[in-house]
């Protein structure tokens, strides 16, 4: 059965999200794919390093209590150039766009190659990822333990998704050219659900179903 | 008999070959699409497929490309060695190709001047061109724009003659089986055995641009694609790897002599669209 959701996902959707589920999604969404992620994890990583600079500690840092775990995580995702709680990262970097366009060719991206991030950003307030292709096991437990959810759409559908796509506009690293961060604004934009909050995996079940010999 | 080619004839017509790759499939593929979404078993894999087939249609009527991923250019160039190029250096006409029609063609710029460093070069260029010099007076040209989606998963195997052909097949199905959904199912694999370390690849990627719907001539290579297609689709991968029947469309093998010590196997595999177009000057 179809599903229409409206951005942003917040754990109570997520919660009715199952794998095997063909969702329509609208509204608010960012894009971010390798060279941004990267960039992302070393501003997330200098972040860190000042906090712990500015508590005068160098070389073997103390533990933190809830209250100082708290503060850090709020240091972390107001040095991120878009708000992460609850938002929905779409791994692409679209083709240019013609005059009068919104956006190129904007299909999704191999999301392995993000896996390396992915977590991170999950545990920092990230609700949902698009992409296309396998994950670890590694970011099925950071989809399981935050209540988020892992989309795929269409590998190869660009032109398809481009119509699903109404503005865009460049947050950051405009630099990157075709990496840029973009945030976009869509319509009915088709994804399957893979990879649920329950940890089920379609890319497993499904081709367990019509595996022969 | 000595024939003039032009450099801007060269740059004129790798330019329209970019865009056209990127726009609109070859005639086999287009094919090997419609038939795979009537055969088609597993229902969500028949939504995906007909997602494709109009993706495509969105495609050539909107002038929107296919995929995001208009490639890194790859020119395979048969040099007739009675042909003089004239007005600049061939490498050269062939980037500037590459250049405009990424350019004009609205087409992503997804290369890199460094592999380290990583900065765009900002015109898809350089092109990853490979020259072979025949006989006659006319030069081709096939252009096939390479998604790296699908390239990252092919593989190599340095092989023992030992291992036989049965080694050759679990080599195509272990590099198939790994990439899965990764590589935008349904596939087209290019198969190269023989020659040596970068030979068997050259013959894998370039088998890739033979037509989905023309078998090896060779009888027991026939029998060898024909037989890996049937032991891949039995994968369950699937369209989009989410299960079905179409897991690949073809399997294009090529071969080469090779080492008495050795049986290189590369495994070159390409995605949904396998994008290629050839032109003569």
């Amino acid at each position: 059965m179809d599903k229409y959701i409206t951005m942003p996902v917040t754990a109570e959707i997520t919660d009715n999200l199952h794998a095997g589920d063909y969702v329509y999604l609208s509204g608010i969404l960012y894009v971010a794919r390798d060279a941004a992620h990267k960039r992302l994890e070393e501003l997330l990583k200098q972040t860190e390093e000042e906090y712990y600079k500015e508590r005068g500690e160098t070389g073997n840092r103390q533990n933190l209590t809830a209250k100082e775990q708290e503060e850090l995580v709020r240091k972390l995702t107001e040095a991120l150039p878009f708000p992460i709680e609850n938002s929905t990262i779409y791994y692409m970097g679209p083709s240019p766009a013609r005059n009068g366009r919104p956006v190129g060719s904007a299909g999704p991206t191999t999301a392995s190659r993000m896996d390396k991030y992915a977590s991170r950003l999950l545990d920092l307030g990230q609700k949902a990822m698009i992409g296309k292709g396998k994950r670890t096991q590694e970011v099925k437990e950071a989809v399981m333990r935050n209540h988020a959810v892992y989309f795929a759409a269409v590998g190869g559908a660009g032109a398809l998704l481009s119509k699903c796509i109404r503005k865009s506009e460049i947050v950051c690293y405009e630099d990157l050219g075709a990496e840029a961060v973009l945030k976009l604004e869509v319509e009915n934009f088709p994804v399957i659900v893979v990879i649920d909050k329950d940890g089920n995996n379609l890319y497993e079940t499904a081709i367990r179903a019509y595996a022969e010999g | 008999m000595i024939r003039t080619v032009s450099a801007k004839e060269i740059t004129d017509n790798i330019k329209e070959m970019c865009i056209e790759a990127n726009y609109y499939l070859s005639g086999d593929m287009d094919d090997a699409l419609n038939q795979a979404a009537e055969r088609e078993q597993a229902p969500l894999g028949r939504k995906i497929l007909h997602q494709l087939q109009e993706n495509l249609k969105i495609a050539g009527e909107d002038m929107i490309p296919i995929c995001q991923d208009t490639g890194m250019a790859v020119v395979f160039v048969e040099l007739g060695q009675d042909v003089h190029v004239e007005g600049g250096l061939l490498e050269d006409a062939v980037n500037e190709g590459v250049r405009q029609g990424y350019m004009e063609g609205f087409l992503r710029k997804s290369v890199v001047s460094d592999p380290i460093i990583r900065k765009n070069t900002g015109d898809n260029t350089p092109a990853v061109i490979h020259y072979q010099i025949t006989a006659g007076d006319k030069v081709k040209f096939t252009l096939a724009p390479k998604g790296f989606g699908s390239e990252n998963m092919s593989r190599v195997f340095m092989l023992k003659p030992a291992d036989g052909i049965e080694g050759v097949k679990e080599a195509v199905l272990t590099a198939v089986k790994d990439a899965g959904p990764n590589a935008c199912p349904p596939m087209v694999v290019g198969v190269g055995i023989g020659g040596t370390f970068e030979k068997c690849t050259l013959l894998a990627k370039k088998a890739l641009t033979r037509p989905v719907n023309e078998p090896s001539e060779i009888p027991w290579v026939k029998e060898l694609e024909a037989e890996l297609l049937e032991k891949i689709n039995r994968l369950g991968i699937g369209p989009g790897g989410l299960g079905g029947t179409t897991t690949a469309f073809a399997v294009n093998v090529s071969t080469w002599p090779t080492h008495i010590a050795g049986l290189p196997v590369a495994v070159n595999i390409c995605c949904h669209v396998n994008r290629h177009v050839v032109r003569e000057l």
